[in-house]
């Protein structure tokens, strides 16, 4: 067996991993990064970055699709489009392995050794990894557990077949008739919206009382018309049971109303897992939190020297956060002192229209018992977005009505993607609303709308 | 309009007052159905109370720390609808019912203040305690002040923020680094200070006092310490630990000790015992209930592990866990709380050699236990690494001499310094 030590060792190169990596790298730590697959983890391969293209190639040939059918109010018109998966799918390939070179060139300059196959602890300073040239052992001075998390299964209905999970929707070659989308929550209405544009006829099935349960229903009720309008049906409070006997439909039931849905594919979204298995853990036996390994603020677990970042340590399961705690770790490494004094982790959406959060909701701030100012600005009353037909949606300030204090923000409408950014700077800067008012958004633009709510909560919006 | 009267409900068998320990509303708040309105704490165990209806509180008829007999008014409520509505089903035991002028029953501990009461019309608004928000109680400071703080080893709560709603800067970061470092006394921040808070004594922190005053006032206590080697069961625990099944919890030192305790009193009666001292009589207990002392943010609470004799290592632990999280959530029930015939004490995580236990009256016995420590041992050839821990247990002299109390500590000795024995049936 072949045996290296170093001072650093990341297990899995995820966007908490690699960033680890790259930043001990940097700081001139020696640094080995495991990896049984690619670099970039769920995120660049089969998360994040290959459901936005997906989901821009579905908005794309929907826009044609609506100039072909005459709706177009541009006065745009053309001949029926028609989309080749294929081509849509490797060019989505072609991006994730330009990234997949990026993340592997980005360690190699960072002087980071990269070991490709499974790892397991041996113990707390020593992995072993199943490489194609044999065993290979690692020592390390201290360890990051940056495993990931995996998509939920179903019992009744295991993956395989026409059962699907997020990783297959974005590598189908063929655009599925019919596609039923078990779980309500933001992988499936990415997915599920991307699929009817693409003309599937998409049904969505929710075990709770309404879609995207994590964010209030004002947030989701554009989403949800939106849905409609793609015809997109939407069942609430109903449970998937299993595939019919022809394996071409789901059967599913509502208030013991049992029914059945088509289904060439069956797309179950109902959450993801901490990868927790597989890696060695009963040998290191880490204290848990639920489900995931329980870190500290500096993301210590409860051995001396292991340290875990990303989804196997909580929710939010976000690439951002993932990548934030892997920064902060390898500096601690190095002997900096850092902690987790984040504000906020901002949430996007990527529906349609997309969603973005970050700090408290109203509800949350109530619940803290925090008197709260609240204001709202429609888009509707904004310019640029009705110049863009983007009129849905509002962009919400929350702040604390003593201090003015911003707490939380949160937008719906196309594009607010991107206001994410502002959002979260807001907070982690200690905005007040005052703060937003008194900076000059630009005009025209959707942002504008952010700068009006800060204006309704103090209670001179202009442009309403 | 109507009005309800919400009255103290009777919260629990023989408990004819209970201290009002906090309020959720005050005068003119609206209120829900099932809002919570006050929190009243009785021997042990605090019962939130609901408002039955829907409106507006008026009157509130107590302050925090207070105590106020069963039945008597505690709140008064608008509701919008027919004044004739009855009480829902909700909360038959607040006894809500439509109001009539009744003279409020509050029984304060402070004399003067309960005369003071009677003439005031109308009370004063109860302030309505409310817990700082998360957000808010972090110091407020852009990333760019927190990292400069972290580096500087500064914490910012220390630091005055100027900025708007008290955010710090790098000016405010500034001065508080440049007066560190300033060697003037004027500039140090040393002055002096007169200020002197006053803290009122309510609920558990009261509870506590008095049975704390109670035991030491009445109980003779005989103090005796003693040192165990624990290596060998340190041991036992490390394997057991390694090798339980899933579901079985980890194993601290506590259940361990519980079994030797179970042990032991099966051969010293005498200790496992309460003394009604008015009636002169001892209960010697078959069942062996141990108080573990567990500290909970409101402070010490006593959950009770209940009939440890019938129990295996697994099942105390499994107990003692549930227990535990119970107490420091606040939803352990009276019947957890009460009726421990013997008490185990463990600071042992803060560290400490010994410690002087204070009885769980009527109890006669409390087992403390204090830091494992790895210590030199001689061995007769050499100095050898032992783990170390000390057991300090008190007892009730007027029924337990010394030279019982020392055969006892040193049963338990053998028992955890050769932890086989404590698995040996009969």
């Amino acid at each position: 067996m072949k045996e290296i030590s170093c001072k650093f060792l990341v297990l899995g190169a995820g966007p908490g991993g690699y960033v680890a990596a790259i930043r001990a790298g940097q700081l001139g730590v020696n640094t080995v990064i495991v990896e049984k697959a690619k670099a970039g983890g769920t995120c660049l391969n089969v998360g994040c970055i290959p459901s936005k293209a997906l989901i821009h190639a579905a908005d794309e040939y929907h826009k044609l699709r609506t100039a072909a059918s005459g709706k177009s109010p541009l006065g745009l018109s053309l001949n029926a489009p028609a989309i080749d998966l294929r081509r849509t799918i490797a060019w989505k390939d072609g991006i994730v392995g330009r990234l997949n070179s990026g993340v592997t060139g980005l360690l190699k300059k960072a002087g980071v050794k990269a070991v490709i196959g499974e790892g397991r602890f041996v113990d707390g300073k020593t992995v072993d990894v199943e490489t194609e040239t044999g065993l290979q052992r690692i020592r390390a001075e201290a360890i990051v557990i940056a495993t990931g998390s995996a998509p939920v299964e179903l019992p009744d209905l295991p993956f395989g077949g026409s059962v699907i999970s997020s990783t297959q929707a974005l590598a189908l070659t063929e655009i599925p008739e019919t596609l039923a989308v078990i779980g309500g929550g933001y992988i499936g209405l990415e997915l599920g919206t991307a699929f009817a544009k693409l003309g599937s006829k998409v049904t969505v099935l929710e075990a709770l009382d309404r879609i995207l349960p994590q964010y209030d229903a004002d947030l989701s009720k554009p989403v949800m018309k939106r849905l409609g309008e793609l015809g997109v049906e939407v069942f609430t409070r109903t449970a998937a049971k299993r595939l019919s006997a022809d394996r071409r439909g789901l059967l599913a039931e509502e208030n013991g109303r049992a029914f059945e849905v088509p289904a060439e594919k069956v797309l179950v979204t109902v959450g993801r897992r901490p990868v927790t298995e597989g890696w060695g853990l009963e040998e290191i036996d880490l204290d848990r939190s639920g489900r995931f390994i329980r870190i500290d603020d500096q993301c210590r677990t409860s051995m001396r020297g292991v340290y875990a970042i990303g989804d196997v340590t909580g929710e939010p399961m976000l690439a951002h956060r993932a990548m934030a705690q892997g920064e902060m770790v390898a500096e601690i490494v190095v002997g900096r002192k850092r902690s987790w004094d984040r504000r906020c982790i901002p949430a996007v959406c990527f529906t349609d229209p997309e969603i973005v959060a970050a700090g408290l909701s109203p509800e949350e701030a109530r619940a803290a018992g925090i008197d709260v100012k609240i204001g709202q600005f429609p888009f509707h009353a904004n310019g640029r977005a009705m110049t863009t037909l983007s009129e849905d949606g509002f962009v919400r300030v929350i702040a604390r009505a003593d201090n003015h204090l911003v707490l939380g923000i949160q937008a719906v409408g196309h594009g607010v993607s991107e206001l994410s950014a502002t959002f979260a700077l807001a907070i982690e800067m200690g905005a007040r609303l005052e703060d937003i008012a008194g900076t000059i958004h630009a005009h025209p633009t959707q942002s504008e709308a952010f700068q009006e709510a800060a204006f309704k909560a103090l209670g001179h919006a202009l442009h309403i | 309009m109507g009005e309800f009267i919400i009255k103290m409900p009777d919260v629990g068998e023989g408990v004819a007052e209970a201290e009002l320990v906090e309020w959720h509303v005050r005068p003119g708040d609206p209120v829900r159905e099932d809002m919570v309105l006050a929190a009243v704490m009785t021997d042990k165990a605090t019962v939130e109370i609901p408002s039955p209806v829907t409106g507006k509180v008026l009157w509130l008829g107590a302050e925090v720390g207070d105590t106020v007999a069963v039945k008597a008014p505690l709140v008064r409520i608008e509701t919008s609808g027919e004044a004739g509505e009855a009480a829902p089903d909700s909360v038959p035991e607040a006894l809500a019912e439509k109001v009539l002028d009744e003279p409020v029953a509050v029984s304060s501990r402070l004399e003067a203040k309960t005369t003071a009461k009677s003439e005031k019309a109308a009370p004063r608004p109860a302030p309505a305690p409310r817990e700082a928000p998360d957000l808010s109680a972090k110091p407020l400071a852009s990333p760019a002040v927190r990292l400069r703080a972290r580096e500087s080893g500064i914490d910012l709560r220390q630091v005055a923020g100027t900025g708007p709603a008290g955010r710090i800067t790098h000016e405010d970061l500034d001065l508080f680094i440049s007066r560190g470092a300033e060697p003037l006394p004027a500039q140090t921040g040393l002055v002096r200070k007169t200020a002197v808070e006053e803290v009122r004594m309510t609920g558990l922190r009261r509870r506590i006092a008095e049975k704390m005053s109670l035991s030491t006032s009445r109980i003779p206590h005989i103090t005796y310490v003693e040192e165990v080697d624990m290596t060998a069961l340190e041991d036992l625990r490390t394997t057991m630990n390694r090798d339980r099944k899933p579901e079985q919890p980890k194993l601290t030192i506590l259940p361990f000790l519980m079994r030797a305790l179970v042990k032991t009193v099966a051969e010293q009666p005498g200790v496992n015992a309460t003394f009604d001292d008015h009636a002169g009589v001892i209960h010697r207990h078959a069942a062996v209930h141990i108080g573990i002392a567990t500290q909970t943010p409101a402070g010490l609470t006593v959950p009770v592990v209940r009939h440890a004799e019938a129990r295996g290592i697994w099942d105390c632990a499994a107990e003692l866990n549930r227990l535990a999280d119970a107490a420091r959530t606040g939803t352990a029930t009276r019947d957890e709380l009460t009726g421990s015939t013997i008490t185990i004490s463990s600071l042992g995580a803060i560290g400490g050699i010994a410690s002087t236990p204070v009885i769980n009256h009527p109890e006669v016995a409390i087992v403390g236990v204090n830091k494992i420590a790895v210590r030199p041992l001689w061995d007769g050839a050499q100095f050898v690494p032992r783990k170390i821990m000390n057991l300090s247990s008190s007892f009730d002299h007027r029924v337990i001499d010394g030279w019982d109390a020392a055969v006892f500590v040193q049963r338990l000795k053998t028992l955890l310094e050769t932890p086989a024995l404590i698995f040996v049936e009969g």
